[in-house]
């Protein structure tokens, strides 16, 4: 099944009622078996309602017992989107996508300790959400620039994601699933933890990742893939130009005390055998270069 | 948000850490009253800007006379302050604080930041301190201590133990320095703080431990639950493009180039500028109109760009998702009309309505160069900014 999510998933939205959670489930559903897939929305004060022929509920507790949906999707604005994904990982779902930008770090820092040792994974927060070609799409990338097929794709981006996909699908070379985990600096699943699950994906022959500068995600990644990738991976870090101690609009887009520069990541990639480019017009170009 | 060093002394005082005594001036009168009112036979005469290396700069004296206090002060009230971090233009001064003298026996260093590996808060502690700490911790690593807080636990009091007396504070302060870490803790954490650093922090030769300085940002986030934050903002330290922008929703940060550059989405902004780079050119911005983008925003965007007096193209890349191609199109026709174009435009549009986005372009009479992709749109934008530099140099249009 690719990873993560395929056809048989079925997904809660929790703001389902807000405009963005409602105008994006309705694209969603849209979209391939989009239509069987989202099966619930929440909010504790329009439980019992429907929403385009999807029924709200008090709680994702709830919500799973009722539709089996073992995965959300968070458009939750963000002085309560922490609490929302607390509410997912306290109801024992597999996944849950936070899409919702502008959470605070200190709310986030939290989340992720009580996450410890719990089984949810998290997508997210500041994310385009994940996608599975011909499948499912869960989040706000649009659908039509993909294509079913055998590469994977991560990134810490939204739109620059949406130009990867283009190039590649222009090529010809589908996607297995593309994940946009994020531009926080304190996030769920992180490149390393989606280059795992594409090295095991029978579905999938090889990996385009998407860097930018901030962190050193991008560098832990390159070590592991060295040691334990059995697939071609190929990369762009975006912000060669990026100027240090500015916000390059994410929050975790900054280069800080001289760390996270894109020369150091690409630098770390290409010694790890990641070829990466330059050239953010020829992503698709570099990857079908090794296939 | 950054805030000024006695803004967050002023802070860090309320949590029960000691600071010396001090009143922020915005004359030079203003700083010699404070002298006086401040008593004692020497003061630090700090210059107010939130660029760090005030103390290389010039920023920084001590004055051993209501005389000296005067001289510094007129010195650096009104004048520009350069320092590593400010460019080399520096950043003009429009506030000191007047402080009262302290004797210093040791310096060390604290800092509390956000930890995106661990995803904890770490504290960072050194006994070299007023140094640049990049530099010992390049140089001399093994003087650089570290302890992870638990986001949920909050400082443990066994770490806090051990990490005084790894940075070899005096006996009789340490009892001290951990209820000084326990209370920056806080005022980290309950002010939803990125960076706090105190560098240094000193032992006095009657072994007090004083704050001498202070560094603190906060996470831009999480404003809406601090007005009292937000409230100290000085908008003399501000770029005042950048609060433009952020006003009307926009994230722009000037850069020394000559190609604007309106992209939708961080990562492309910056593949964006990337790319221009990468074909010869120099971006002049970053500018990210970001997802909910209406007409009045793009036109805006224009007008900022617009304001850079060596701009010699723009470039618009736009990959709608959310974004709809035919609302940035309006924009930019809108802005074409309402403030007069006198650099090439070249416009990339590709994703959601991109043929309805096309068509208003083309329908518009507007000069246009229009571009098929990323690449295409790079290499015109620097060819069309290379070509309008040549012909304002010799007089053509």
């Amino acid at each position: 099944m690719a990873i993560l999510i395929d056809r048989h998933t079925r997904v809660m939205t929790q703001g389902i009622t807000g405009k963005t959670g409602q105008f994006h489930t309705r694209q969603c559903r849209e979209y391939a078996y989009g239509r069987d897939c989202f099966v619930a929305g929440v909010n504790p004060k329009k439980a019992g309602e429907e929403l385009e022929s999807i029924p709200v509920f008090a709680t994702v507790e709830e919500a799973k017992q009722k539709t089996g949906a073992t995965v959300s999707v968070i458009y939750v604005p963000p002085a309560y989107a922490s609490a929302a994904i607390d509410e997912a990982v306290e109801a024992g779902l597999d996944l849950v996508v936070c899409i919702t930008e502008g959470i605070p770090v200190r709310d986030m820092l939290r989340t992720r300790a009580r996450m410890r040792g719990k089984k949810t994974l998290l997508i997210g927060p500041n994310c385009p959400g994940i996608i599975t070609p011909g499948e499912l799409k869960i989040g706000i990338m649009p659908g039509a620039i993909h294509q079913q097929g055998r590469i994977g794709v991560v990134s810490r981006s939204g739109t620059l994601t949406y130009e990867a996909v283009a190039q590649l699908s222009e090529l010809g070379l589908g996607q297995s699933t593309c994940i946009g985990i994020g531009g926080d600096p304190i996030n769920g699943l992180k490149h390393i933890d989606v280059l795992k699950l594409f090295n095991e994906d029978s579905e999938t022959d090889a990996v385009l990742m998407v860097g930018e500068i901030g962190g050193t995600d991008e560098e832990e990644c390159a070590r592991w893939v060295k040691e334990h990738m059995k697939k071609p991976v190929v990369g762009f870090i975006a912000g060669v130009t990026a100027p240090p101690g500015k916000r390059m609009g994410h929050a975790g887009a900054i280069i800080a005390g001289g760390k996270g520069t894109a020369q150091e990541k690409i630098e770390v990639m290409e010694a790890c055998g990641i070829r990466v480019t330059r050239n953010p017009a020829e992503m698709g170009k570099l990857l079908k270069s090794v296939i | 948000m950054k805030i000024h060093e006695y803004q967050a002394k002023a802070i860090l005082s309320r949590y029960g850490v000691s600071v010396p005594a001090g009143v922020a001036c915005f004359s030079v009168e203003e700083a010699v009253l404070a002298a006086e009112k401040l008593g004692g036979n020497k003061w630090v005469v700090k210059a107010q800007i939130y660029a760090g290396g005030r103390g290389k700069g010039g920023g920084v004296k001590l004055a051993k006379s209501i005389a000296e206090v005067r001289q510094f002060a007129e010195a650096m009230l009104f004048a520009p302050l350069v320092t590593h971090q400010t460019g080399p233009q520096g950043r003009i001064v429009h506030r000191l604080y007047i402080e009262q003298g302290v004797d210093i026996r040791h310096e060390y260093y604290l800092a509390l930041v956000v930890d995106r590996t661990s995803q904890c808060v770490s504290l960072i502690a050194s006994d070299a301190g007023g140094m640049d700490i990049e530099q010992v911790a390049a140089g001399s690593p093994e003087k650089i201590h570290k302890i992870q807080i638990d986001p949920l636990a909050g400082l443990n009091l066994r770490d806090a133990e051990r990490i005084v007396r790894e940075i070899d504070l005096p006996e009789s302060c340490q009892s001290a320095a951990i209820t000084m870490l326990d209370a920056l803790y806080r005022a980290f954490d309950e002010n939803d703080a990125s960076l706090l650093e105190i560098n240094p922090l000193i032992v006095t030769p009657d072994n007090r431990l004083i704050a001498l300085d202070a560094k603190m940002n906060f996470d831009d986030n999480a404003l809406f639950r601090h007005p009292e934050i937000v409230a100290l903002r000085d908008l003399d330290e501000d770029d005042p493009l950048e609060a433009e922008a952020s006003q009307h929703g926009l994230s722009y940060i000037p850069l020394d180039g000559d190609i604007a550059c309106l992209v939708n989405g961080a990562g492309l902004a910056m593949a964006t500028m990337d790319i221009i780079k990468l074909y010869g050119g120099n971006p002049a911005n970053f500018l990210d109109v970001g997802g909910g983008a209406t007409v009045e925003k793009v036109t805006e965007a224009f007008k900022l760009m617009l304001r850079n007096p060596g701009l010699q193209a723009i470039l618009v890349n736009i990959f709608g998702g959310i974004m709809r191609c035919d609302v940035i199109a309006e924009g930019v026709v809108s802005a074409a009309r309402e403030v007069k174009l006198t650099v090439p435009l070249i416009v990339r549009l590709e994703g959601t309505n991109v043929e309805l986005g096309k068509k208003i372009l083309a329908d518009s009479g507007l000069t246009i160069i229009s571009a098929g992709n990323m690449a295409d749109a790079a290499r015109k934008a620097v060819d069309a900014a290379a070509r309008h530099c040549a012909e304002a140099a010799t007089g053509g249009v």
